[in-house]
């Protein structure tokens, strides 16, 4: 709320996360090294923005003096952060952009289980999305080209049958292994 | 050991986390693999996800196992799967802190970098500007230029956004790449746009010109992104900003057409470009209020917040401008999201009407509980506000206060509250007593000693009025039983004041006094033990002076005097009159409620405006020995604002000398003026003793000269004195663009306009918390009266504000506002006269035709009585 003008700045995201829906942490960048150095301020902060946010779908928030967009499915949370004097709407792009990019890439299926199983895939989406607080790329499309991933959650359809014989084999050595 | 596809996983829930119960140690073992040929990248894949995913969970690695995955990592680049690949660059970035002698992957990263797989390019020169320091950015300076001006855009924005994270550290060398980001900034591609922008900026920030140029060639060609927009936008506003150009410049038109562009990102950072500038007038504001208004009926809450929130900031400043989107707030207040809600509330609090105070109110209790303390402290300070502004709902927002003040919240949402509370008081003698009973109950449970503390020393000054003190005697005694240090000794100081002022009182107030005299801590002890006993004296001035008014010097030059007093020990003792006195008086600090929690900076006692300047002079060999700078007034204009040299005054009084302060600008910059000093002619018995002239003059620097003047002594009533001043000074001329100036220059002089020396130079403020006693304590020794008609004052306002200044002393008691519809009024004024004595002034006024002005002056000295009677006639 302070009345100071924004510098210049191609800076605009502070921090990016996702959680589930008890609130942990399944990832989270912070690009203002000045901004909850230590992981325990991080965490209360996030902490802190969940228990704000997640009873009500309400997209905004002004929260410990940043400005806050989220968006949650079924049981995934996703925040992206500013600060008070940011333009929300260059906020809300970028939360468009993840979402929309991940949803492409997990075909629609946004929760935490998808989620998890492509781990990789969700932060190269990230790191094409946000590089060092600057807004890299806001078109999904794009992003989803740059990336270059394959979901594998539907082995059926894109692994040819050796593939999937492959890696049952393996996994069966490894149950044995351990 | 957890598998990825480990269907058995699903047993235990499809939500459950395939990461959980990773352990570092496990995940670093399983990292060996990445040694096994041939490389199984599916494999190699998941660990490093894993290691990401750690690290990202705020797992700590130690520097050894770090490097240790690290390396066997490095081997991973001998496979051509893509996302393994990717996943390296992400490792990279990661560890690049973490682990030691990460430089070794250089050369693969700079090979990825050059290579013919264009997805690979981008990553690799973000992972690689991320491990190169200011010497090894010599070796790849080569190929970032090249990169920068690449076709393929990822490449391009990579290597421009690794260039803007790489000028922190190496900015002369990232310097040397401007016309590549020139080129680039030429590119289709809107995101190569906005980030070669970006890059430019900030290589050229430092460069007014540069920037101005810049930004006119791309406003002219026309960018597409909507993020470089928003970038041009704010340059150009921090442009108008540093050089106060009028509205009327191409930049404010610039930002103005902005309004009409078809992205509602860039339409809203025009809009509150505009609104954040300083002195829009309203016609400039329409504009930019009715696309805001627009966005408040939109579907997308971030758009209606943003609009909101923009709107709220120009009703603080032009509530009448916002009062065309009235109705559309009063439909944002039914908003779902309560951020929205408040937001449109308050502003309708500031441009509404006093009828529709109430129903707002109302509204605004029913969801105060669900919305986050910001905006608490918001919705307070909008109440605050309107208090100030209708005075006669003090009732309605006084319940409203005390409803919140029980509710649940931090530190400053109270402290907001706390201070609106206090505020109304002070404004409203008739909510004082509800005011104060809401207090009292917050005191019972509060936890922050600070808000106890300061409601503690308002319950003392406030309190002993009221018709019924005994019924705060018991609040404030509890706290004595029940709280930690501060609060006890505040507490204290509070029960003492009720018995200096309540004689019925005081016997139970030294019964619980001898109480406190056995308390545990140091300070509480030694507070009752000084109460006790000035209280037992029972003498009027002993109270008065030790009670009510406490010492009204200023902190730091307390702590300078005694310092100085220890270090030249003598067997004099340490006079309290060489101490100077408090300049801000502290009344004037209730009225701007603190910003929001945002800021976090310890308060500390600052140094006074005075304290600076006694340094200062200080430090003038000629000016030693002066004695203590009694006074410094407010800076006076000694010429027009736009002619070619300006002059400020500030009169610095001493005890029987005065130091004139001329700050010189000159705002030629094809001259320098040398040996610049202001002669002075007096009028009166004053006499320049010494001029100290202000060596030279550059263009657009400050710079002060001074002149030291003699008070008449004989004459101890000749306060006022009008000096006519000429500036005199040798003019170089010299060349506007270098500042090299010719050999030989030429005197000249300037005229300036008069000063004038008036009563108030020789008189500080003082603010006496209880005049009613100071009154007492000086006695009618050197009591005077006389009457006076002001004929051309037509109101008791005016009049009291043409007192106030002439004078120059402290209003007290809150005196200085007249209460509205009354034809009398008494105003109370204090302070000390050069060479510290006390003055104190009761003005009875009047209203007639004009106003009758009765004054009473009393002072420890009869001299000062007659100035001050004499001036005002």
């Amino acid at each position: 709320m302070d009345s100071a003008a924004l510098e210049p700045s191609l800076y605009t995201v502070k921090a990016v996360f996702i959680l589930d829906n008890d609130g942990n942490r399944l990832l989270s960048k912070y690009y203002d090294p000045e901004l909850y150095p230590s992981m325990k301020e991080q965490k209360n902060f996030e902490t802190n923005v969940f228990n704000k946010t997640h009873k009500a779908d309400n997209e905004i928030a002004f929260l410990e003096g940043m400005t806050i967009v989220y968006k949650s499915s079924i049981d995934l949370f996703f925040y992206v952060v500013g600060s008070a004097q940011e333009n929300e709407l260059m906020l809300m792009a970028v939360l468009n952009c993840l979402f929309e990019s991940l949803s492409q890439m997990l075909r629609k299926n946004v929760e935490k289980r998808t989620l998890l199983d492509n781990m990789d895939g969700v932060f190269l989406v990230v790191d094409e999305i946000i590089d060092g607080g600057v807004i890299l790329e806001s078109d999904p499309q794009q992003v989803i080209e740059k990336v270059n991933y394959r979901a594998d959650d539907n082995p059926l359809s894109e692994q040819s049958v050796a593939q999937v014989l492959q890696s049952a084999k393996e996994q069966i050595k490894w149950s044995i292994l351990k | 050991m957890i598998k990825k596809f480990d269907k058995k996983d699903e047993e235990s829930g499809s939500g459950s986390n395939p990461f959980q119960h990773l352990e570092k140690s496990a995940v670093l073992q399983e990292a060996r693999i990445f040694n096994e040929t041939p490389i199984n990248p599916r494999r190699c894949l998941h660990i490093l996800t894993k290691i990401i995913y750690l690290l990202n969970q705020g797992e700590h690695f130690g520097t050894t196992e770090a490097t240790e995955a690290f390396f066997a990592m490095t081997r991973l680049f001998q496979s051509n799967d893509q996302t393994l690949r990717r996943m390296c660059y992400l490792t990279i970035k990661e560890m690049a802190n973490i682990s030691e002698d990460v430089i070794i992957v250089t050369s693969s990263l700079t090979k990825d970098m050059t290579g013919k797989e264009d997805v690979y390019r981008g990553p690799a020169i973000r992972a690689l500007c991320r491990i190169t320091d200011t010497t090894m950015l010599q070796a790849i300076e080569r190929y970032m230029k090249q990169a920068i001006v690449d076709k393929v855009p990822s490449v391009s924005s990579s290597a421009l956004v690794s260039s803007l994270h790489m000028v922190k550290m190496s900015f002369d060398v990232v310097k040397r790449w401007v016309n590549e980001a020139q080129e680039a900034a030429s590119s289709d591609n809107i995101m190569v746009q906005y980030h070669a922008l970006g890059l430019l900026y900030h290589l050229r920030k430092n460069d007014r010109l540069a920037v101005t140029k810049m930004l006119n060639k791309f406003t002219k060609s026309g960018l597409k992104s909507p993020f470089a927009y928003c970038m041009m936008i704010r340059i150009a506003s921090k442009l108008l900003e540093e050089t106060e150009g009028g509205h009327d410049s191409p930049l404010f038109d610039f930002i103005e057409s902005c309004l009409r562009n078809k992205h509602e990102m860039v339409v809203y950072e025009a809009a509150s470009a505009i609104v954040h500038m300083p002195n829009c007038t309203a016609r400039e504001l329409a504009p930019a209020v009715s696309v805001l208004q627009l966005f408040c009926s939109s579907p997308k809450a971030a758009l209606r917040y943003a609009a909101v929130r923009t709107l709220n900031k120009v009703a603080m400043k032009h509530p009448s401008a916002v009062t065309a989107c009235n109705l559309d707030l009063e439909n944002l207040i039914t908003d779902s999201n309560r951020s929205i809600a408040t937001l449109a509330i308050t502003t309708l609090l500031k441009t509404g009407s006093e009828s529709s105070v109430d129903r707002l109110m109302k509204q605004i209790s029913s969801f105060v509980s669900e919305i986050s303390d910001e905006f608490k402290v918001v919705v307070v300070q909008a109440i605050s506000a309107l208090c100030q502004k209708y005075p006669r709902k003090h009732s309605v927002m006084m319940n409203f206060l005390s409803n919140m003040l029980r509710d649940d919240g931090g530190f400053e949402y109270k402290r907001a509250i706390v201070d609106c509370i206090i505020s109304i008081i002070e404004e409203n003698p008739e909510s004082k007593e509800t005011g104060l009973a809401h207090l009292c109950e917050f005191i019972e449970d509060c936890e922050h000693t600070v808000l106890a503390t300061k409601i503690l020393h308002l319950l003392g000054k406030e309190g002993p009025r009221t018709p019924t003190p005994s019924k705060y005697i018991r609040f404030i005694f509890n706290r004595v039983v029940l709280e930690s240090e501060a609060v006890r000794a505040a507490a204290v100081s509070a029960l003492a004041k009720f018995g200096a002022q309540n004689d019925d009182l005081l016997p139970s107030v030294l019964v619980l006094m001898k109480r406190c005299m056995m308390d545990s801590d140091d300070e509480v002890r030694d507070r009752a033990t000084f109460y006790m006993n000035v209280l037992q004296q029972k003498q009027k001035a002993l109270n008065a002076a030790y009670i009510f008014n406490g010492l009204s010097v200023s902190v730091p030059g307390l702590e300078k005097s005694l310092h100085q007093y220890t270090l030249e020990p003598s067997e004099k003792p340490f006079d309290m009159k060489t101490v100077p006195l408090a300049t801000a008086p502290i009344t004037e600090q209730k009225t701007e409620i603190a910003p929001v929690a945002t800021s976090k900076l310890p308060e500390k006692v600052a140094p006074s405006r005075q304290d600076i300047y006694q340094e200062q002079l200080a430090a003038i060999p000629e000016f030693q020995g002066l004695g203590l700078l009694f006074k410094s007034s407010e800076p006076v204009q000694l010429t027009e604002a736009e002619t070619e040299y300006v002059v400020r005054c500030i009169k610095h009084t001493f005890a029987n000398r005065m130091i004139f302060q001329f700050d010189c600008t000159n705002t030629l910059n094809d001259q320098l003026l040398q040996r610049v000093l202001v002669q002075m002619e007096p009028s009166e018995a004053y006499e320049v003793l010494h001029y100290v002239p202000a060596p030279s003059l550059p263009y657009s620097q400050p710079g002060s000269c001074y002149s030291l003047v003699r008070l008449p002594e004989d004459d101890p009533t000749a306060v006022s004195c009008t000096f006519s001043c000429t500036m005199k000074y040798l003019v170089r001329d010299c060349d506007p663009n270098t500042g090299e100036p010719d050999d030989d220059g030429y005197d000249d002089e300037y005229v300036l306009e008069d000063l004038e020396v008036t009563v108030a130079d020789h008189i500080q403020k003082v603010l006496k918390p209880n005049f009613g006693a100071a009154w007492e304590e000086i006695g009618d020794e050197n009591e005077k009266e006389e009457t006076f008609a002001l004929a051309t004052v037509r109101t008791l306002d005016e009049a009291v504000n043409n007192i106030i200044s002439f004078l120059g002393m402290q209003p007290c008691e809150r005196s200085d506002k007249v209460p509205e519809n009354k034809n009398s009024h008494v105003l109370f004024l204090a302070g000390v006269f050069r060479g510290g004595h006390d003055v104190l002034v009761r003005s009875r006024l009047a209203l007639a035709d004009g106003v009758t002005m009765q004054v009473t002056v009393r002072s420890t000295d009869e001299n000062v009585v007659d100035v001050i009677l004499a001036s005002v006639g």
